[in-house]
């Protein structure tokens, strides 16, 4: 096992050094002069252009820059934010308890309603049920779901009134942020209501978001519940009496939840990507959010090392996953 | 008697095309999908003669008018008009081009190189095979929306930078496809066959091995397509695609937000159009899938 982990690691740093060189050339491929951009001015006076190049490093050759970039990443500098000053790492730090919160929870949404759906269909293939639970779920997959989040919000929100349009939470209460986590933290700040009140400006992000991996997760479970209903150790199961429940769900499920597990893994990815959209739908505040209206204001240091961040965030995940993995199949492990 | 057993042996088995389109048409969904397809393609094609009014043509007195359908709507007007009074119809049916340009011509620019890239990859698997798939590895790092996102910070919005952006995110996966599909196929004897009569690398490589691998790669690029359609709404709704007054679908979107609570049809009917295309496009893939690589029947 500690082998198999070891040569995971060691396939992870050409991949990390790879990300490193891609957001290195990021900042540099911008078309036109970057001090010129970066200040959204033209002509800059000579004299502060030759500063500003000198303090963004830009009048060494490229590879030492390169150099410059990777030695402050070792360093943990990942430079500051031009619009507040602020270091972009704290930014980060502050925004992305707010996404994991979000994604956390889309990923409860689809996981359950996905599992339940997807072997109730295997176990009645065919009837209208399994053809509605493809039917919607295809629909989920090809679903924008920037306008998904319009269409919630147009029907419960502006209609009926029942969730908030946007926020994590009503300005009327005042939450210490204590684990990032609104839902915790509104419960820890003993104010009446505040706990609900978070858990209704949650519920449409999480559906939005969750939609996606829901479809994927619902017709995986499917697949993967008939393939292994097929098996031979489940009709010993069913001779030898157990009851059918013990089978579906100890015999079966336990089983076809190995693919299961490594689409949700898959997921963590799309997640992320669905973020950007369903965070700027609903304001809410997390990294997606911040990346677009960094790219907007040309705030470069934050598009340059937020996009890195979440790029070794999915790096990692996948890492934990592979490993997740080789501890669940033994065969993959055991693979040269 | 040999004209009677020649029909027979036509009868017995159907030529590739017959037997495909009897796979394909045997799904209603891939079929229903088709049909779409070839309406949107109409429309494209022959938006202007199709559309009603210019698309950026502003009736300035009939701004957010219902459609014709409902209380206040007009004829002349069928799905009613956005807040500068413009066609919806119209701009609905302009949007297609774009959208339907857009997946072609990313398709095209990352199917070419990613066949090229695979290819190379496959045939050689200790030369330059690893260092391909490494850098594949590292775009598949990102979540493909996030990398068309940085790239087209980078390049900045419109329509070319969003087909590149679209183009580049889409190259991993034909390139992976294309190496193991080679990979499968270079061990096999007529390979073998065809490197012993002496052809040349090139011919190997495009004339002796690429067409036996060209299932799996023709249903990831209708799945591509409509990734690419659904991206570059996603960036146009983003405000960093197609920028306005284009009539992008999601562009169109992106300024319909603010009347989210006046008036539905601005909001609905362009996420409709998106929806029920990539749908479409996605049946038509599942059906290409199980006509064209049974194998795969049943995969996510």
């Amino acid at each position: 096992m500690l082998s198999f982990i070891a040569r995971r690691l060691g396939l992870l740093i050409p991949t990390f050094f790879g990300v490193t060189l891609l957001t290195f050339a990021l900042i540099r491929m911008i078309p036109g002069d970057p001090v010129e951009v970066m200040m959204g001015e033209r002509r800059v006076d000579p004299i502060m252009h030759a500063e500003a190049m000198e303090r963004l490093g830009l009048n060494k050759p490229l590879y030492a820059q390169y150099l410059d970039y990777i030695g402050q990443l070792a360093r943990g500098d990942l430079g500051e934010s031009l619009r507040t000053r602020e270091s972009v790492w704290s930014e980060f730090l502050t925004l992305f308890p707010a996404t994991v919160e979000l994604a956390l929870a889309a990923l409860l949404f689809a996981g359950s309603l996905g599992l339940i759906a997807g072997v109730v269909a295997a176990l009645k293939r065919g009837s209208l049920f399994d053809h509605g639970v493809m039917g919607i779920s295809l629909a989920g997959y090809s679903m924008p779901i920037f306008w998904w989040g319009l269409l919630l919000i147009m029907f419960f929100s502006v209609g009926l009134g029942w969730t908030p349009v946007s926020g994590r939470i009503d300005l009327l209460y005042d939450i210490e942020p204590v684990t990032g986590f609104m839902l915790i933290d509104s419960l820890l700040s003993g104010e009446e209501g505040a706990f609900l009140d978070a858990l209704r400006h949650l519920i449409l992000p999480a559906i939005v978001l969750g939609t996606i991996p829901l479809a994927v997760i619902a017709r995986m479970t499917r697949s993967a519940m008939l393939e292994v209903l097929r098996e031979d150790y489940v009709r010993t199961a069913r001779a030898k009496g157990l009851s059918p429940a013990r089978v579906v769900f100890v015999h079966g499920l336990r089983n076809a939840l190995i693919p299961v597990l490594t689409v949700f893994g898959l997921q963590v990815g799309a997640l992320l990507a669905g973020a950007v959209l369903t965070e700027t739908i609903f304001s809410w505040p997390g990294i997606g959010k911040w990346l677009i209206e960094s790219i907007g204001a040309r705030d470069y240091p934050v598009v340059q090392n937020g996009i890195l961040l979440i790029a070794c965030l999915v790096i990692l995940v996948n890492f934990v996953v592979d490993i997740l993995y080789g501890l669940a199949n033994p065969r993959i492990r055991h693979q040269k | 008697m040999t004209a009677a057993t020649a029909l027979d042996q036509a009868l017995l088995y159907p030529s590739p095309l017959q037997e495909f389109w009897q796979a394909f048409a045997h799904n209603k969904g891939a079929l229903a999908g088709l049909l779409f397809m070839i309406v949107l393609v109409l429309c494209a094609l022959f938006a202007p003669w199709l559309a009603p009014f210019d698309p950026s043509e502003q009736f300035r007195e009939f701004m957010l008018t219902p459609p014709a359908w409902l209380a206040g709507g007009q004829w002349q007007f069928l799905l009613g008009t956005d807040e500068l009074g413009r066609d919806l119809l119209s701009r609905l049916i302009h949007g297609a081009r774009l959208s339907l340009l857009i997946g072609l011509a990313s398709v095209v620019l990352s199917l070419l190189p990613g066949i090229l890239l695979g290819l190379i990859a496959g045939f050689f698997p200790r030369l330059l095979g690893p260092g391909i798939m490494r850098l594949m590895d590292i775009m598949l790092a990102l979540p493909s929306l996030l990398l068309a996102v940085a790239i087209v910070a980078i390049l900045g919005p419109g329509l070319i930078n969003t087909i590149f952006a679209i183009a580049i995110v889409s190259l991993p996966a034909y390139v992976r496809l294309t190496r193991a599909a080679v990979m499968g196929e270079l061990n096999r004897d007529y390979v073998t066959a065809a490197r012993l009569a002496g052809a040349s690398l090139p011919r190997l490589m495009l004339v002796t091995v690429l067409p036996n691998c060209m299932a799996p790669l023709i249903v990831q690029a209708t799945l591509s397509f409509s990734a690419a359609i659904l991206d570059a709404a996603a960036l146009g709704f983003l405000g960093l695609g197609v920028q306005p007054p284009t009539p992008e679908w999601g562009t169109m979107l992106a300024s319909a937000r603010d009347y989210i609570e006046r008036a539905w049809w601005v909001v609905t009917l362009p996420g409709l159009t998106i929806l029920l295309s990539v749908l479409a496009i996605n049946l038509m893939g599942d059906g290409l899938r199980d006509a064209l690589d049974p194998k795969l029947k049943n995969a996510v």
